[in-house]
């Protein structure tokens, strides 16, 4: 019976390390979903924790700056606007009007620091070729060199 | 005219599916091998079925048939050939058709195989096969229709989309983790025809082993490729990212490999039979749970398909799936009490023990981070992700010592080890660990978790080395042979043995590229005007200028930049970004240079319109390349075990017992 205890008993401590090590996981990995009205409602309280805030880009507030590679922008709920800043350039399906989510912290009430940028796909049918050609228009000066060659 | 006969093929294929279950189950039970007979004929009209279906698709895709909403969706006038047939499995309904295909081919290719040695469970097994096929049937005839069609017509189609069209790897990575995922209804459908029979005797257990090393296999090159896709596509330099489709094929994998572990703590000594049917039905459930994951859109992730209301349906099937297979299991408990007991502590059952729970607690630790958001809400209201940290703070412990394991599990002796036999097989090993923690420290490698990698690396490399050559320098002595002839000989006497070996070799180079990769990542994201330069690492980056241009279904602009290594142009790349007409936004498309010491990998992040400046992020990844090696190595081990070749271990079990036993040379 002796083995068995032994046995019983190593199965149980690596079971309670187990829990033990995903406790700790949670704990230090929880982030919290939150919208901009929440954000704002928790203010300087919310500091010392990381979030997931989740609106709309405002359109109009969105600014990039190459030089620096800073992202700054506001997101919205329709209600209240969190201004955002992030050091990295803007994802590929990120832009004004969209939904994005940030995660990152609300560094003294007033600005969230992102460190994560993840765009929203939308899914939405668009009919091909407007888009082209608005492509096309965008980059012309960028076409010339190449096709005069 | 393809909609008429691709729904009508999908609902006939379902009524037969329907038809054979039921007449295979009542020819078992009335000893009726006409019944039998018919059941089996029912899996090759449902194969035949379903490849006209497929047929039909790639027809339709290749035709661009716009009046099937599905091409429409998918296909483009100016998608290239190659996307557009893979278009097949590039959006919901199409997945489920290959899906289907897959099921049906491998199930026929089961009961043809496996006839003869299983006429006893073959009905059962066949009704399982055929009610799993029926459910996925019943999705594509129904609620996910591939063949639906749409009015007016297009009169052109949306194309793929442009992250399935932007890789060739696209063509091998979804069919192969859909082979992984299905082929467990095979090891599945034979563990419950042992059931549902009660022949639980050991002769389920072969059939079942081999074909859940098949699955293991094909599940395993799915989910490297899978991250080698995104490594390649998706633009952020990394490989994993704990992503809930990620993680939703790496749990059938999980508890499938403590299965092909346990199995043989059955095989050995006739323990753990409750345990390693348990093991087998859940992993069949967890690959059903991994498509409702992908296809259901109840979490959200880059690799998922969009929202559809096929969710519930998977939960009720995932339901029944549990609640008919345990209750089979509590029914047949009395004919599943162990034979054997356990001996000693210091054992080869020990070690696969620990094995197997160490693996269920990475396997309950990424099951838990996955769904936690979802958890949260429905417990306390409030949605709580926990991401990356999470997963690395638990899972990597556990996969350190899973990693000693590996090294420890293969060479200790069942039933009972001895000191000198520890010593014997260990120290060798032992003292290389040592010696790579002292080497590593030295180049710099700092932090517990990464030396720790490092060494038991190098510990589990060296016991598989040792058990090399020892076996094939005591053929030699024995034979005469020549040393790799010895090693092939060795390898052909007992393929489980050494193939297992080989794979723990992969997973090695696994484990080593993923702890370089991230420990030793650089990364810097500059803005360059034309002609300027970014350091990295050993590397020099010059921005050289900007060009665009139009082919036939996209626009593409690309930077080309100038790779200096010390002075010496070392490389010209190109990352550029696509704009596709059916996307708001364009497509990032990175330019990797990868070499067996480092990939250096590229992103053009953004840029300015006139092509002056362009912003660039530059990553040095180590060891990357090994990951894939590593994957292509775990693979070979698979098909070295499942290699046909002389039944060695069922023919003669004393000569068996040599070649298990480690160290014996």
């Amino acid at each position: 019976m002796k083995k068995k205890t032994k046995l019983l008993l190593g199965v149980t401590i690596m079971i309670a390390a187990l829990g033990y090590l995903i406790y700790g996981g949670i704990r230090e990995a929880a982030v919290y979903y939150i919208t901009p009205t929440e954000l704002k409602e928790k203010g300087t309280s919310a500091a010392d924790r990381a979030f997931r805030l989740g609106g709309v880009v405002v359109p109009g507030s969105l600014t990039w700056e190459p030089q620096t590679i800073q992202l700054t922008f506001r997101l919205t709920d329709g209600k209240q606007e969190i201004a955002v800043r992030h050091t990295g350039s803007p994802p590929d399906l990120f832009k004004e009007g969209a939904g994005a989510i940030v995660e990152g912290r609300y560094a003294n009430g007033n600005l969230f620091v992102a460190n994560t940028i993840l765009a929203k796909h939308s899914e939405e049918y668009r009919p091909p070729q407007a888009e082209q050609v608005q492509a096309k228009e965008l980059y012309r000066t960028l076409i010339k060199p190449r096709e005069g060659r | 005219m393809i909609s008429t006969l691709g729904r009508f093929s999908l609902a006939l294929a379902l009524g037969i599916a329907l038809y054979g279950a039921i007449v295979s189950i009542l020819g078992a039970q009335r000893r009726n091998p006409a019944l039998v007979e018919s059941g089996r004929g029912a899996l090759f009209a449902v194969f035949g079925l379903a490849s006209f279906a497929v047929l039909l698709m790639v027809a339709a895709l290749v035709g661009r048939d716009f009046s099937i909403r599905y091409v429409a969706r998918n296909a483009s006038l100016g998608t290239p050939l190659f996307y557009t047939i893979i278009a097949l499995w590039g959006a919901l309904e199409g997945s489920i058709l290959l899906w289907i295909w897959i099921l049906a081919l491998m199930s026929l290719l089961a009961v043809v195989i496996e006839g003869k040695q299983n006429r006893e469970s073959i009905p059962y097994a066949t009704a399982v096969l055929l009610c799993i096929s029926a459910f996925f049937l019943f999705l594509a005839a129904f609620p996910a229709n591939p063949f639906a069609s749409i009015s007016p017509p297009p009169a052109d189609g949306r194309g793929p989309n442009p992250l399935l069209q932007n890789h060739p790897l696209m063509a091998i990575h979804p069919p192969c983790l859909y082979t992984g995922y299905v082929g467990w209804s095979v090891p599945y459908a034979f563990a419950m025809a042992a059931l549902i029979k009660g022949r639980l005797g050991d002769e389920w257990i072969r059939t079942v082993r081999r074909w859940s090393i098949v699955a293991w296999g094909f599940l395993t090159v799915g989910i490297i490729l899978g991250g080698w896709w995104s490594y390649e596509v998706l633009g952020w330099g990394g490989y994993w990212a704990w992503d809930p489709v990620e993680n939703a094929s790496l749990l059938p994998w999980l508890t499938g490999t403590a299965f092909l572990h346990s199995v043989m703590i059955q095989e050995r000594r006739k323990m753990l039979k409750v345990w390693n049917l348990a093991l087998i039905i859940t992993t069949f459930a967890l690959t059903i749970f991994g498509t409702f994951l992908t296809r259901s859109g109840i979490l959200s992730s880059v690799h998922a398909f969009s929202e559809s209301t096929i969710g519930p349906l998977f939960l009720a099937f995932i339901g029944v799936i549990l609640f008919v297979s345990f209750g089979f299991l509590v029914k047949r408990s009395d004919g599943l009490k162990p034979e054997g007991d356990l001996d000693s502590l210091v054992s080869r059952e020990t070690a696969f023990l620990m094995n197997n729970l160490l693996l269920l607690g990475f396997a309950f630790a990424v099951f838990l981070g996955t769904l936690f958001p979802l958890l949260s809400e429905a417990v306390r209201g409030v949605k709580i992700s926990v991401g990356e940290p999470f997963f690395n703070t638990v899972n990597v412990p556990i996969g350190l010592v899973l990693i000693l394991l590996m090294g420890i599990g293969p060479l200790i002796a069942w039933r009972r080890a001895s000191l000198e036999s520890l010593r014997r097989n260990f120290s060798v090993p032992l003292l290389l660990a040592f010696l790579c923690t002292g080497v590593s420290s030295m180049l710099g490698v700092r932090g517990l978790y990464p030396l720790l990698a490092f060494a038991l690396a190098v510990f589990a490399a060296a016991t598989v080395f040792q058990e090399f050559y020892r076996g094939a320098r005591a053929r030699r002595q024995i034979t005469g042979e020549g040393y790799l002839a010895a090693l092939s000989n060795l390898t052909r006497r007992s393929q489980r043995r050494y193939g297992g070996l080989i794979v723990h070799l992969g997973v090695v180079l696994v484990v080593v590229g993923i702890t370089a990769s991230t420990v030793f990542k650089l990364e810097k994201e500059v803005t360059l005007q034309q002609g300027e330069s970014l350091q990295l690492g050993r590397y020099q980056v010059r921005f050289d200028e900007l060009a665009a241009w139009h082919e036939p279904q996209r626009f593409v602009v690309q930077g080309s930049f100038t790779v200096f290594n010390a002075n010496r142009r070392v490389a010209e790349m190109r990352p550029s970004k696509r704009f596709y007409p059916s996307e708001q936004q364009p497509i990032g498309t990175v330019d990797v240079r990868s070499t067996p010491r480092e990939d250096l990998y590229l992103i053009l992040s953004s840029f300015t319109r006139d092509g002056a400046s362009a912003t660039l992020k530059v990553l040095i990844r180590p060891l990357v390349m090994w990951i894939w090696i590593g994957g292509a190595v775990m693979a070979l081990g698979a098909v070295v075990a499942i290699w046909p070749g002389r039944r060695v271990l069922a023919a003669e079990p004393a000569k068996e017992r040599v070649a298990w036993q480690p160290g014996r040379s």
